[in-house]
């Protein structure tokens, strides 16, 4: 296929391999990204051990529903970016960026809800670090909320980015001539980005919020 | 004797000192102008590129270095402050571990050579090669602006609470510094970790890549699964330091045990990031010095691998003192004496094939022997310091900052100096003056082991790390370390001379110099642009030299 051809770059000697390569790259990356977030999974599961009671004296505090809202709403969008996946391979433009910008639409409302949360956490002064002299019970319960503070906030830094890279291809797919389903590749690995910042909601939940 | 290398004086081209053909043709000269430098997605130039920041760090961490070596000729510390002094043991160790050691080998020569040595056109994504080059600088900058603004003096540790509440240097920038070349080392470990899998030529399977890529290959799982710990890790200390978001704060119920948890977790993995590319280019140099097979191919790749899984489980040997449970120190202590095995395993079968090769004492093999022996000792000191019981005894003293300069400064800086002078005519087409390379070698070892061997009994006598006030009657073997030091500074030196007249003045190097085997010696040196005009085939074993048999008689 000439098409194909020209979308192989250097060191690559056919459309196949170079997606292979690029696909094992995006893997190795979320392998590091889910190090990453280890890091602070580490540090909540001492914090639970050390302080078990505390931990779940504070996990009672934060505003379940709003999680469980933003939980089903991050699922709904990986349905979508799914979607977006499959119709880039069939070549269906208009259906692959419907799909990219629902996931993104979601990914948005799940920011606004976070922010809604942050609110009134701050407003009851339980978010720290913000200025406002928050007041804990006891110092497990602060150090509960800066972890949680730090994970949600990694987390959303990564959705963010997510929202950008989605939104940023369905204008390609829409108004330029990107290549599907050619390059149906590069969907692929946005999505599978947006579906780990997904996985790592679906551990961070339960250790935050379902800890009661 | 079945070797037909020729001395340099017979050399074809070696008359003119002029360009030879290759050199014409080569990746050095496809293109002139900055930009294509800068904006090169050559692994070849982004090599050159690593290759000179590495070297500019290398000798601003030695000069922080020599600093610290000139005040402790006295014991009164007479030369710098007590500030001074701390700020400048700090600032050696961030600059030599995250800016030269960790970068070193992996980003120059396994970036140059991985694709040469597998058959490959380039790194699977050369764009990335070339991000990861400006993360690095970007990363490099932050660290200088450290440098000139006062200085940071927590160690390169960042150990908490004294670096999240207590220091009152930039810790941040500091930490955002090593915080952004992680990311450069993430890079490329993806990139070789991708590369290795996927861009082998037809007939490179598993089992004929030369044992430099097998220990690329097990550096670059480590930087993929440890960096980004320490990355979460100085994001803490960061978000502590500006937000008061303490995770590692007692007053808050956080605990200062679990930073060096989360430190050591990566920065134990980080040493064998330093000392495995390092093992790598010895198993090449020993191989092509003694022109015979390597002994047990697939132990000495295995023990690559098992080094890189050991390197996850042994962080806690550096907590034996800092109040963790007496069970996990002595699993810990177990686990890292288990280390030894994979080592000596290295070692062994390096002697093996130099048993009855025939070795040509080259530069590139004296580095090779200087290596082995100074990895030895440091590898046995280490046994000493994975002994719960002793290492209670020597811990934080001269013993362990003498062990890890003898793996890292003995092993990685020597293997760093042999890859330079075993590949150089590859990498410049051009050939250097041997003898010189010899009497660097020699003076590198010399040297070296007067600066570190002293430090051995200093730590045993009890002089903690980390002090410039010292007692008075350890003054002769803190001479004697500061007096070696000047040697080894004068060693590492030496190699800018020749290394750089030879690029002018020195004849061309023709394609296998050396007269050995691997791919990267079968095209021109230095290569053309895209490594190979045609994707090679590969038939053979790595290292496939003709073994002679009984009876085969001195040819």
């Amino acid at each position: 296929m000439p098409d194909e051809a020209l979308h192989v770059h250097e060191p690559y000697q056919t459309a196949a391999q170079q997606a292979e390569a690029d696909t094992m790259g995006m893997y190795v990356f979320l392998a590091t990204e889910v190090m990453l977030f280890g890091g602070l999974f580490a540090a909540a599961l001492m914090l639970r051990t050390v302080h078990h009671d505390e931990v779940i004296a504070a996990s009672r505090q934060l505003h379940i529903w709003i999680g469980t809202a933003n939980t089903v709403l991050l699922l709904t969008s990986s349905l979508f970016v799914a979607t977006a996946v499959v119709a880039a391979r069939t070549g269906t433009r208009r259906l692959c960026a419907g799909g990219l910008i629902g996931g993104a639409v979601l990914g948005l409302c799940f920011m606004a809800l976070k922010a809604v949360e942050y609110y009134s956490e701050y407003r009851e002064g339980h978010l720290p670090g913000f200025g406002l002299p928050a007041h804990f019970s006891n110092g497990a319960e602060h150090l509960f909320m800066n972890l949680y503070l730090i994970a949600t906030g990694l987390h959303a830094f990564h959705l963010a980015v997510g929202i950008v890279l989605l939104l940023s291809l369905a204008a390609r797919v829409l108004w330029t001539s990107f290549p599907l389903p050619e390059r149906s590749i590069t969907v692929t690995l946005f999505g599978l980005y947006w579906h780990l910042v997904d996985v790592i909601w679906i551990f961070l939940f339960p250790v935050l919020y379902l800890a009661r | 004797m079945t070797s037909e290398r020729a001395d340099y004086a017979d050399l074809p081209g070696a008359a003119g000192y002029g360009e030879s053909e290759a050199i014409q043709k080569s990746y050095l000269r496809a293109g002139h102008t900055l930009r294509s430098w800068f904006l090169t997605t050559d692994h070849k130039r982004i090599a050159i590129l690593y290759l000179i920041s590495v070297t500019f760090f290398f000798f601003v961490g030695g000069a922080a270095a020599a600093l610290i070596r000139a005040d402790l000729l006295t014991p009164q510390g007479d030369l710098l402050s007590n500030e001074g002094y701390n700020r400048a043991f700090t600032l050696h160790g961030v600059i030599m571990v995250w800016f030269f050691l960790i970068p070193s080998i992996p980003t120059t020569f396994g970036n140059f050579l991985i694709p040469l040595m597998i058959g490959a056109r380039d790194l699977a994504f050369p764009r990335l090669n070339l991000l990861s080059w400006y993360i690095y600088v970007l990363g490099g900058l932050c660290t200088i602006y450290v440098l000139i603004s006062g200085g940071v003096d927590t160690g390169w540790t960042f150990y908490t609470p004294l670096s999240s509440m207590f220091s009152n240097g930039h810790v941040v920038m500091a930490a955002t510094a090593v915080f952004i070349v992680g990311f450069s080392s993430i890079l490329t470990g993806l990139n070789f970790i991708v590369t290795v899998h996927k861009l082998r030529c037809p007939g490179m399977s598993w089992g004929r890549l030369p044992l430099f890529v097998w220990s690329h290959y097990a550096t670059s799982v480590i930087l993929v699964l440890a960096t980004p710990v320490l990355s979460i890790t100085l994001a803490l200390i960061a978000a502590e330091r500006v937000f008061q978001l303490g995770i590692f704060d007692p007053a808050l119920g956080g605990d200062p045990l679990l930073y060096q948890h989360l430190f050591w977790f990566y920065s134990h993995p980080a040493v064998y990031i330093m000392v495995l590319p390092a093992l790598g280019v010895i198993s090449e140099l020993i191989t092509a010095a003694a022109r015979k097979p390597i002994f047990g191919y697939w132990f000495v790749a295995g023990s690559s691998i098992a080094i890189a899984l050991l390197a996850f489980l042994v962080w806690g040997h550096h907590m034996f003192v800092a109040g963790q449970s007496m069970y996990a120190s002595e699993i810990f202590s177990f686990l890292s004496l288990a280390v030894a095995v994979p080592s000596g395993i290295k070692v062994y079968n390096w002697t093996a094939t130099l048993y009855k090769g025939h070795i040509s004492l080259d530069p590139p093999f004296l580095f090779a022997m200087g290596f082995v022996g100074l990895f030895v000792v440091g590898g046995l000191t280490g046994l000493i310091l994975a002994m719960v019981a002793i290492d209670v005894h020597v811990h934080d003293t001269y013993f362990v900052v003498a062990h890890f300069h003898y793996i890292m400064v003995g092993g990685t800086v020597s293997a760093f100096f042999g890859a330079l002078h075993y590949w150089w005519p590859k990498i410049t087409g051009r050939l250097y003056n041997l003898v010189w390379g010899r009497v660097t070698a020699v003076l590198i070892f010399v040297g070296f082991n007067l600066t570190f061997f002293p430090q051995f009994i200093l730590g045993y006598l009890g002089m903690p790390r980390r002090y410039h006030v010292y007692d008075p009657h350890l003054q002769v073997l803190n001479d004697m370390s500061s007096s070696g030091a000047a040697i080894l500074a004068v060693a590492y030196l030496i190699p800018f001379v020749y290394l750089f007249y030879s690029l002018r003045y020195s004849p061309a190097a023709p394609a296998n110099p050396w007269d050995v085997t691997g791919l990267e010696w079968t095209v021109p040196s230095p290569p053309p642009k895209h490594n190979f005009d045609e994707i090679p085939v590969v038939t053979t074993k790595p290292y496939n030299y003709p073994v002679e048999q009984k009876g085969d008689g001195d040819a």
